[in-house]
């Protein structure tokens, strides 16, 4: 009664269009660039490891995922540690102005980035955090913390109010409270949060190609590269592409288990 | 559940509110500044009003024509693949096995192009679709098909529209499986016992059930679809011609192109207040939404077994006779 | 309406191969009556749900026959069966109005409208639904809902059962006394069979005629209220049905006598073949057993307090390790906490392992 007739074949067909393409990525990047020219080959007849050799041995190279991984961690960071206390203030209490702040929070987290770039530009520019991951991190905040006050809020309402009434009288004084009692019955929530600013900060390029020059680039700005003088080189081009799909695939891995629930932002 | 008035909690909120406010408010600032000046570079600038917010709405000018017909673009294609990833996700999301490893491996798969870098997901699909060394370009080319996304607009629009398909259907369907998921066994028992059918169990009890969560899925959609840049970006440029120019390519062609701050920052305002006005529309519906489940979920525990909201009647509404 | 047998009925989650002590459900043979009020009566897990489940097809069990007027229906999926169920928690259709979820069921079987309508009335006034018939089934109070759910039930005229497990879960007290008294009126009134489930007692012995009593997987007797008081069938039944339960307390037995510590207690039928190596113990019920001052002859034990319920007195008494229950009469006292135990001779059934054994005249 759950599912639908055919439901297999359905599912059958959507996986297998999601992952040809990533599929073909992978085969391009184990080929070599006269293979892919040359001609069409469903596998890489002549594999070669080429293509990542280059990739971990240049700096140039690698140096734009650790400033990719580096902004996002540090987004993620500043996104739930800001968002924690909002969440449960926006949970618990009514207070002047609660619903237009909220309104306006989520209004952000919908602000197109194209609008923000050279603004952004101007302001890091001017604080001198221009090309550093700070700039991309702080950046990013203006999607990922609405983004983990409207997740939190969702799980600290779950939390019965009680819980918290009964550690006051216990004694507790606030700070003690939510970090001792609070934070761990969201754990799962956080998660969840922690996972989805992970998630946009390391999709996100527009923001961060444009906070970013030369120390700080991240990878995702480094391939655009590929394209040089001497036309295309496509299978570096799609190793490096491989090299980004693989910290995402990892997060979904450990979260794999809260991600139907996680989806559902905690307000199902 | 009651609030308490408090307005210390301001306290809470304030790093939230600084942080978002320095990200926010500071940028916007100076977009509205340069919304009213005109440059001829060497930074100086020149006081000009209202002038460039006219230009923009007026159709015959330049920049007008320009945004205007981006806009209309951008309007088509997220109606466009909203019709075709709300159903499709819905379907996707009924046909999740039910338990097992598979499950998981379908979640997985399923979430694994929305964690792709949104250039990589572009870059991805310009490989795919090339005639030369793409496999789907390829073998449609090979079945006879003349496809070709750089010099054929209808062309191009399929592929960025097949790309957001491929992109962005898990979400909605991601989330559609989690409204599912919260449905209780007893409601599909029953309308077994009540005789349902197929269609009626969905029309009766499921998609009342992911009504919330599809609203949050329309609302992602449309909102990230309306500010789309960088996959259409990479595999088309916007073109060819102009035909798949969205407002957000169109923006930074005017930004950072062409330096052209004013005119750039006038349409920044403009855009930026349309999705405020949508998200304020969304925002205003799911809010008298979640009210109407509120009601719901304290009178009814078995949609959801929380303790906090278990088995409180609702006095108000409490029938007036009862039973005689 | 009809008879429904079952035949060497069993269930196991873990197929057949399991071992049988592990079956949700063990082998039952029984025969429920056309237009009977029957309620399934044991503690959580004992079984119930899952015996209710086979019944209405939602699950299959894993081996045996179910029989409607003596047609095998097995295989049939539930919506074939012809069976009405009531579950738990109310399940009402959100986007319906009160009157629309009452003719669901109606209506998804192809029932001329003029029927419908005319059905929806009747039960709609029944259950006191009439003034909600038009309004969202959604904005009502969790009992309304679960009046809904009762009416979606009911509403057939033609079903084999319906089926209730234990549908007044989410009712306050009150009105679940009022509701019960509703149903039972309507088993009157639409000669329905009514199968309920419940582990409330009370709510058993007052909704049903004939009261299946189970455990541990296992249906132990069945029966009218007044037979599973007077004489219980297996210990269980003893101690699960009536406050206190039956006294049972281990004894040595030998023709028309049992011994315990050495003092005898009489019997008023004769025990000559019980079966050899078994359990054997003696049931009393604490209304059948009183206290008196201590005298040679008696069992003498201890008392720990006495409860009193109003109309009725009963010590709690220690004997050895064993506890007992037994009625204390008006004016009894007790100087230095023992007691002597007096018990009915009519009312001390024996068991052997744990089952009743019937004695020879």
């Amino acid at each position: 009664m759950h599912s639908i007739p055919g439901r297999r074949l359905i599912m059958g067909l959507f996986l297998v269009f999601l992952l040809l393409p990533i599929y073909w990525l992978v085969n391009m990047s184990f080929k070599t660039n006269s293979e892919i020219v040359s001609t069409m080959t469903l596998w890489p007849h002549t594999p070669t490891l080429q293509h990542y050799k280059r990739i971990f041995t240049d700096e140039s190279w690698y140096s734009g995922y650790i400033n990719s991984l580096e902004y996002v961690v540090l987004n993620t960071i500043i996104s739930i540690s800001v968002a924690l206390p909002a969440a449960y203030a926006f949970s618990r209490y009514r207070f002047l102005g609660d619903k237009h702040l909220f309104f306006w929070l989520l209004s952000n987290r919908m602000a197109p980035a194209a609008v923000y770039a050279l603004p952004f530009f101007n302001l890091y520019s001017a604080i001198g955090l221009f090309d550093t991951p700070w700039a991309v991190a702080l950046a990013h905040c203006i999607f990922n913390v609405p983004l983990a006050v409207w997740i939190l809020e969702g799980f600290v309402s779950g939390v019965p109010r009680e819980i918290d009434e009964t550690a006051f009288l216990d004694g507790y004084s606030f700070p003690r409270f939510f970090i001792k009692i609070l934070v761990p019955l969201i754990a799962s929530g956080i998660g969840v949060a922690a996972f989805f600013c992970f998630m946009f900060s390391w999709v996100e390029l527009l923001l961060a190609r444009t906070l970013t020059s030369v120390q700080a680039k991240p990878i995702a700005a480094i391939m655009t590269r590929t394209v040089s003088a001497a036309g295309m080189d496509w299978g570096l081009l799609a190793a490096a592409g491989v090299l980004t799909i693989i910290p995402g695939a990892l997060v979904i891995w450990f979260v794999r288990n809260y991600i139907a629930r996680g989806f559902a932002l905690g307000r199902v | 559940m009651d609030k308490t008035v408090n307005q210390k909690a301001w306290f809470l909120v304030l790093p939230v509110f600084l942080v978002v406010a320095f990200s926010a408010v500071l940028p916007l600032m100076t977009v509205v500044n340069y919304s009213m000046q005109d440059t001829f570079g060497n930074n100086q600038f020149f006081w000009n009003g209202v002038g460039w917010f006219k230009e923009l709405l007026d159709p015959s000018t330049d920049l007008g024509g320009r945004f205007l017909a981006s806009l209309g673009r951008n309007l088509f294609f997220s109606l466009v693949i909203l019709a075709i990833e709300v159903p499709l996700g819905i379907v996707v999301a009924l046909s999740m096995p039910r338990e097992g490893w598979t499950v998981a491996a379908c979640l997985i798969i399923l979430a694994l192009p929305l964690l792709i870098p949104w250039n990589v997901v572009g870059t991805i699909w310009q490989i795919f679709g090339r005639p030369d060394i793409g496999l789907l370009g390829y073998v449609l080319n090979a079945i006879g098909i003349d496809y070709n996304y750089v010099s054929n607009e209808v062309d191009a629009w399929v592929t960025v529209i097949v790309m957001d398909v491929w992109h962005w259907t898990s979400l909605v369907a991601l989330l559609c499986y989690a409204g599912l998921k919260s449905i209780p066994d007893a409601y599909y028992q029953a309308a077994q016992i009540d005789g349902a059918s197929r269609w009626a169990v969905f029309k009766a009890i499921q998609l009342p059930k992911m009504n919330r969560v599809l609203l949050i899925a329309v609302l992602l959609r449309f909102m990230d679809s309306f500010m789309i840049y960088t996959e259409p970006f990479v595999v088309t440029g916007g073109g060819p011609g102009n035909s798949t120019t969205f407002v957000s390519i169109e923006l930074v062609k005017i930004a950072l192109g062409q330096f052209d701050l004013g005119k750039a920052a006038a349409l920044s305002l403009v855009y930026n207040l349309i999705i405020l006005i949508v998200c304020w529309i969304f925002y205003t519906v799911m809010t008298n939404a979640g009210v109407e489940r509120k009601v719901q979920t304290e009178s009814e525990p078995a949609a959801e077994p929380k303790p906090s909201a278990a088995l409180k009647p609702v006095p108000a509404l409490k029938p007036k006779e009862g039973v005689a | 309406m009809a008879r429904i047998d079952l035949v060497d009925l069993a269930h196991s989650y873990g197929g057949n191969d399991a071992p049988q002590e592990s079956f949700a459900l063990k082998p039952v043979t029984m025969t429920w009556r056309q237009g009977g009020a029957y309620a399934l009566l044991g503690p959580s897990g004992c079984g119930k749900t899952t015996l209710l489940n086979v019944i209405s097809g939602i699950i299959t069990p894993s081996r045996g026959k179910i029989l409607f007027d003596g047609k095998d229906i097995t295989p049939l999926s539930t919506q074939k069966r012809n069976i009405a169920q009531v579950f738990q928690f109310p399940v009402i259709y959100d986007t319906m109005t009160v009157g629309q979820n009452l003719a669901f069921p109606l209506k998804n079987r192809g029932v001329p409208k003029a029927d419908i309508d005319r059905r929806v009335a009747e039960i709609g006034r029944l259950l006191d639904l009439e003034p909600y018939l038009n309004r969202k089934a959604t904005r009502l109070t969790a009992d309304a809902k679960q009046k809904i759910s009762l009416g979606r039930g009911l509403v057939r005229s033609d079903v084999a059962a319906v089926l209730f497990d234990e549908p007044l879960t989410v009712i306050d007290p009150e009105l679940k006394w009022q509701l019960r008294s509703k149903l039972k009126a309507l088993h009157r009134e639409l000669d329905l069979t009514m199968i309920y489930v419940t582990h409330d007692q009370t709510e058993a012995l007052t909704f049903a005629d004939t009261v299946v009593v189970m455990h541990d997987g296992r249906v132990v007797q069945s029966g009218t209220p007044a037979e599973l008081f007077d004489k219980p069938a297996h210990t269980f039944v003893g101690y699960f049905i009536g406050s206190p339960g039956m006294n049972i307390l281990p004894a040595e037995v030998r023709g028309r006598e049992a011994l315990i510590d050495g003092h005898v207690i009489a019997l008023n039928r004769s025990y000559d073949n019980l079966p050899a190596g078994a359990k054997i113990e003696i049931g009393v019920r604490p209304e059948f057993v009183e206290v008196v001052a201590p005298a040679p002859g008696l069992l003498t034990a201890r008392i720990e307090r006495i409860d009193d319920l109003g109309r009725i007195r009963f010590a709690r008494t220690r004997l050895g390790d064993a506890k007992l229950a037994a009625r204390a009469p008006a004016g009894f006292t007790s100087s230095d906490g023992s007691a002597g135990l007096k018990f009915d001779p009519s009312h001390v059934h024996v068991y052997a392992d744990s089952l009743l054994v019937e004695g020879a005249a």
